[in-house]
């Protein structure tokens, strides 16, 4: 992974003792809340229900075992011993004290970590594939696309009070594991008829009240005019992103009432003005950051999947665990393995400090030292051996981390809500949990087979139910809380926003709403290779909306 | 009716306005205002309190059995902690205590 250089380091501690003053000016009342309140953002603390939070950055959700164990440290030290996995690949903390947070941040900044560009309307974390490096279908590995996009944003200074927040997402594989479409920016890394790296660009996604899939606005960028490109996008957005309301002020809204067409013609105009300035990319630059990624190292293996075979025929709860949570790797010999934050009657995304730790220690001992974190709120191990998986796995056990179930029903996205956020209306946490109580029988869960739900504790969307097969949003009424589902949405290959059935739910009734509709998906597919959403996709929403709502 | 509530500046921590004019962690002790005027005549006082507390506000509340409870779910998850997680938040403390 990419390693500080001596003006990472001290560029970060010297934020740090910034910071550091900022607060003991605000505790001795030299600063007002109104004067802090930008500043503490800016460093990644908000202000919540019950006290500050603070997310802190993981670029492109990439971890080691010393980066994991300090984020336990942090959850015992300065927290109450637990965080939360967010679906932008970072870390949240929930009862971080002010007067605290300073020293939490040297600690952070130990092993190269910080809470910087976390909050406020500059370019957020880069997203990725959370396979990066590892992914059978991997084209191109965006990591070092990622890095080399994070030193670019990180406190650019034309583009730190932008109209609104800015995120990008990049991935370089056929399947799209990082949800670019309903990014501001999606990039996808490609290669050229000579082997040359290029990017298909897409402009204009996002969730949110008006959620919008993003318009392609180039086929084939090449490599060495990634900076130059993305900075052209963000000067003609600084220029003409809505600023009159927080509301129409995100890149899509621009995108949508210019017009593609128009809109892509401006950036293009800018583009090439600065194209051929500081920003290109030399190929010596692009070697260096790659370098960071260089593969794992990875030996051969050659008996490691007849071992692994021998392993699953005789543990029941093993051989399910590999079935849903690992799959291929680039080399032979080895598996993607992920470990998955959604135990039944758990919070989705919440690990303990002791959880933490075993992961580390699991990516040390068996991973080469690397460790991701997903966007749907899970956690990776992306190179572990096939002959590896068995230890791995009884390790998972002890930690309470072996839920077989990745990338089904009761692998939940959901947003912290009521329970957490200042801006939440409604609860999503407990839907979360309840739904995935409901479903708790294995052999059930993995009968339905592929089913992404994602819940919203308000319509800022930030539980991606936009994007989930059944999505549901929490509204509030008359002080009451309802659920209302929206069908059909797809983060990833063929993305779409999910339309809204109808009226809202109950809490109870929503998770019999839920249960219905998937009872109805497994007697009208065509087989069991269908998916909910294939099912969905062919026979319409009417038929489904029949079982919310009754024949109309 | 009203009461008065605001997060401690130094920590963060959800704290209500007693009858002392004191900010405390327990709901329970905030004290009670009968009128609106009353309530934004008081806010407009502890709103000066900029160095203890951060963005004081006047919530709604009924009184049950002698003790104030906050008419929005988002304020009685305030004054008791997350629903999902009832070993923390002000919960935590008075489950101990009837333990």
């Amino acid at each position: 992974m990419y390693v500080y250089d001596d003006f990472d380091a001290a560029f970060v501690k010297a934020r740090v003792a910034q910071f550091r003053d900022q607060v003991n000016r605000r505790l001795s009342g030299e600063l007002t809340e109104e004067q802090f309140k930008p500043l503490r953002l800016m460093n990644g603390v908000y202000l919540q229900l019950h006290g500050y939070m603070l997310r802190v950055a993981i670029p492109y959700g990439v971890l080691n075992s010393a980066q994991m164990r300090m984020l336990a440290h942090v959850a015992r030290r300065y927290d109450r011993g637990y965080g939360h996995f967010t679906t932008r690949q970072n870390i949240q903390y929930n009862w971080p004290k002010l007067v605290e947070i300073p020293d939490l941040l040297d600690d952070l900044a130990r092993v190269e970590m910080h809470a910087i560009q976390t909050s406020g309307n500059c370019i957020r974390n880069t997203t990725a594939d959370p396979f990066a490096g590892a992914a059978a279908d991997e084209f191109v590995d965006p990591r070092p696309y990622a890095e080399i996009i994070r030193q670019w944003s990180s406190l650019h200074p034309e583009f730190s009070f932008l109209p609104r927040k800015f995120k990008v997402a990049i991935t370089g594989a056929t399947v799209d594991r990082a949800a670019i479409k309903v990014h501001d920016i999606g990039l996808k890394a490609l290669r050229g008829a000579d082997g040359e790296v290029g990017f298909e660009v897409f402009v204009g996604g996002g969730q949110g009240r008006t959620p919008m899939i993003a318009k392609k606005v180039r086929d084939f960028l090449p490599e060495e005019d990634l900076l130059s490109y993305l900075e052209a996008i963000l000067r003609v957005y600084n220029l003409h992103g809505r600023r009159d309301n927080k509301y129409k002020a995100r890149i899509k809204i621009l995108v949508h009432e210019t017009g593609t067409e128009e809109l892509k013609a401006e950036i293009e105009a800018e583009w090439e003005r600065i194209r051929e300035g500081a920003l290109k990319l030399p190929k010596a630059d692009v070697a260096r950051i790659a370098a960071f990624f260089a593969p794992a190292g990875l030996a051969e293996r050659p008996d490691a999947a007849s071992k692994l075979a021998t392993e699953r025929a005789s543990d029941a709860g093993f051989d399910a665990w590999v079935s849903r949570n690992v799959v291929a790797h680039k080399v032979e010999g080895y598996g993607i393995a992920t470990i998955s934050l959604k135990a039944v009657g758990e919070i989705p995304g919440d690990a303990s400090a002791e959880q933490m730790e075993a992961v580390a220690d699991l990516a040390e001992r068996f991973g080469h030292d690397d460790i991701r974190v997903t966007h749907e709120q899970n956690l990776v191990l992306p190179h572990v051996g096939l002959d590896d998986l068995k230890a791995v796995y009884d390790a998972l056990v002890e930690a309470g981390l072996a839920s077989a179930n990745a990338g089904l029903i009761s692998d939940i996205i959901a947003c912290p809500g009521l329970d957490y956020c200042a801006l939440a209306n409604t609860r999503s946490i407990p839907i979360a949990t309840r739904i995935a109580e409901r479903f708790a029988d294995a052999e059930r869960q993995r009968l339905i087979g592929d089913m992404k739900i994602k819940i919203s504790g308000c319509i800022n969307a930030c539980g991606h139910h936009h994007v989930g097969h059944i999505g549901i949003l929490g509204v509030e009424k008359k002080g009451q809380e309802f659920y209302q589902i929206t069908l059909g949405g797809s983060a990833g290959d063929e993305t779409s926003i999910g339309a809204v059935a109808g009226r809202g739910f109950s809490e109870d009734a929503v998770i019999d709403a839920v249960e219905g509709l998937v009872d109805f998906y497994l007697t009208e597919r065509r087989d069991a290779g269908e998916t909910f959403l294939q099912t969905y996709r062919r026979l319409g929403p009417e038929p489904f909306k029949g079982v919310l709502y009754g024949a109309q | 009716m009203k009461s008065i509530t605001a997060n401690r500046l130094k920590d963060g921590e959800a704290v209500w306005l007693d009858a002392r004019g004191a900010w405390v962690t327990d709901a329970r002790r905030a004290a009670v205002f009968r009128s609106d005027d009353e309530a934004a005549a008081m806010l407009e006082t502890v709103s000066r309190q900029a160095d203890v507390v951060v963005e004081p506000y006047a919530i709604d509340v009924t009184v049950e059995a002698g003790t104030m409870v906050p008419v929005r779910l988002r304020e009685r998850i305030r004054a008791r902690g997350p629903t999902v997680r009832t070993d923390l938040g002000p919960q935590a403390a008075l489950a101990a205590v009837a333990a």
